[in-house]
């Protein structure tokens, strides 16, 4: 990428030009990344680290497929520059199983048929797994309100409902 | 997305230094700005990432009042206990706007600082006076269904989407800025602007300039109060319109009214003259309904959005009753009461 006569490198971080060093614990593993700024997180776990289980649909921010945990937060990774999250831990759909073991909500969503073409699922997972650690939903009302960012145009709304409840009913730990 | 270079500022100086060169974009959440990039409506030469400034706290004012960071997230804000308790117009217009995924990025200044959804504002193939001065607006006479009757130029008929900021001006808040030239605090009302022959300004805001905090007064009118929002789905939607209404009863008559209407114009839309109609009044249909066509005076449809003016009026009505009653509108269950 060409940068413009005079166009100033960015000060506190580095003095290379067009790329920022980053650190991320993804997954539970450490990583030092030189990243372009405009380089979204999803961008980034989809291309560059190849996690591609984190999901582009929109990328605006309105479908909630490529929703990922950011230091145990759910986000849309898709409106969030990676070169903003240094030193941040970031969970995505690889990283909730245990010792090959499904995590808990993904052992509810195969129970309860909770997917159709699957291209929701990891958004819808990740985004539930942030619900719980949230404490807020206490009612099936709660649930699906608070599910809303998550868009599924197979429209398995009930049984994804139905998963998260079971969990949500089991007190699974964040 | 253009190229652009990135700063992370490390104190509140260097930023305001940084952003008050020309085309210089802060970036907080950026659920709103990286959007408006992807789309090329937004092209900065640099972003000033203030993510790391200290300004993240919610915070007790002398006289008790209540200090909400610029950087606090729409969700900490919503979920803290003393927003929760004692502002609970605020934490319902919170929860009632975007997702929760949205709301653990966006912070409070960012959502001030938000753009309308107008879709010629984000369709570059479009003419927009906002976008680009001077080209034209594609909404006088196209599709406008979601835009402004109240307080619109010929240029422009853009609504400001925010919930968060209906119930800011409802209780009168104050935004703290600062910038180049220090900082200041401005009364909520004076924040945003209407769109005029300037319609590219959405606030008052000087070059440079960066919301540090918003201030919420002492009285937080937590007993009868009502954020009521209208959309065409229940969850996940923009309002067509809303209502925020706050009220002080003492001895069954009102003491102090505040209706702020959300989806209408171009800022969050209060009118004095109208509160003050139901001062010294008991909570009753006939004031509401005086209130409420006072509120609406001079509204003007586009055609498609002219729904909103029957629509706003009953709004209003409908929640300043809400208010009266104590029984706030649920943003879980979606029943109008």
């Amino acid at each position: 990428m060409d940068q413009a006569e005079g166009a100033l490198a960015p000060r506190t971080a580095t003095e290379a030009i067009g790329t920022i060093p980053v650190s991320l614990r993804i997954n539970g593993r450490d990583r030092r990344l030189d990243i372009e700024p405009w380089t979204t997180l999803l961008d980034l776990l989809r291309e560059g680290e190849r996690l591609t289980g984190t999901k582009k649909g929109c990328d605006h921010g309105q479908c909630g497929a490529c929703t990922v945990l950011i230091d145990g937060k759910r986000m849309n990774s898709c409106l969030k520059l990676a070169v903003t999250l240094d030193g941040a831990e970031i969970t995505t759909i690889e990283g909730l199983a245990s010792e090959g073991e499904l995590h808990p909500l993904q052992q509810a969503f195969i129970d309860h048929d909770a997917f159709q073409c699957g291209y929701c699922t990891p958004g819808q997972i990740c985004s539930a797994q942030g619900l719980i650690s949230e404490g807020k939903a206490h009612s099936r009302e709660d649930v699906r309100e608070l599910m809303s960012g998550n868009i599924c145009r197979c429209g398995a709304y009930p049984n994804i409902v139905d998963a998260v409840c079971e969990v949500l009913a089991k007190g699974a730990k964040a | 997305m253009n190229r652009f270079d990135y700063v992370r500022a490390g104190g509140l100086n260097e930023a305001v230094r940084e952003g008050a060169a020309d085309n210089v974009r802060y970036l907080a959440g950026g659920t709103n700005l990286i959007d408006l990039m992807k789309e090329n409506v937004e092209r900065p030469t640099r972003l000033v990432d203030i993510n790391r400034l200290p300004l993240s706290a919610i915070e007790e004012l002398d006289g008790g009042g209540l200090r909400l960071g610029a950087l606090a997230t729409n969700a900490d804000t919503a979920w803290d206990d003393r927003v929760a308790k004692r502002y609970p117009l605020l934490a319902s217009a919170i929860l009632a706007g975007a997702s929760p995924q949205l709301r653990n990025a966006a912070t409070n200044g960012g959502n001030l600082n938000q753009r309308t959804r107008c879709y010629y504002f984000y369709d570059t193939a479009t003419p927009c006076n906002k976008r680009e001065p001077g080209s034209g607006c594609g909404a006088i006479g196209g599709v406008n269904r979601i835009h402004a009757i109240l307080g619109a130029s010929d240029q422009c008929i853009a609504t400001h989407p925010s919930d968060m900021c209906v119930a800011l001006a409802a209780l009168g808040a104050s935004v703290r800025v600062d910038g180049p030239d220090g900082a200041r605090a401005i009364p909520f009302a004076d924040y945003h602007r209407l769109p005029g022959d300037e319609p590219w300004r959405d606030n008052n805001l000087q070059p440079g300039e960066l919301v540090t905090a918003i201030d919420l007064p002492a009285e937080d009118f937590s007993t009868h109060y009502t954020y009521l929002k209208l959309r065409d789905r229940l969850s996940y939607a923009f309002a067509l319109v809303s209502v925020a209404v706050a009220l002080r009863i003492e001895g069954g008559t009102i003491a102090d009214a505040r209706i702020a209407v959300g989806g209408v114009a171009h800022k969050p839309w209060r009118v004095p003259t109208a509160e003050s109609i139901l001062h010294g009044e008991a909570p009753g249909q006939n004031a509401f309904l005086a209130a409420a066509h006072a509120v609406l005076e001079g509204a003007v449809g586009q055609g498609e959005n002219d729904f909103k003016i029957p629509l706003a009026r009953k709004a209003i009505v409908r929640a300043l009753r809400q208010a009266a009653d104590a029984t706030p509108q649920s943003q879980t269950d979606k029943r109008v009461a």
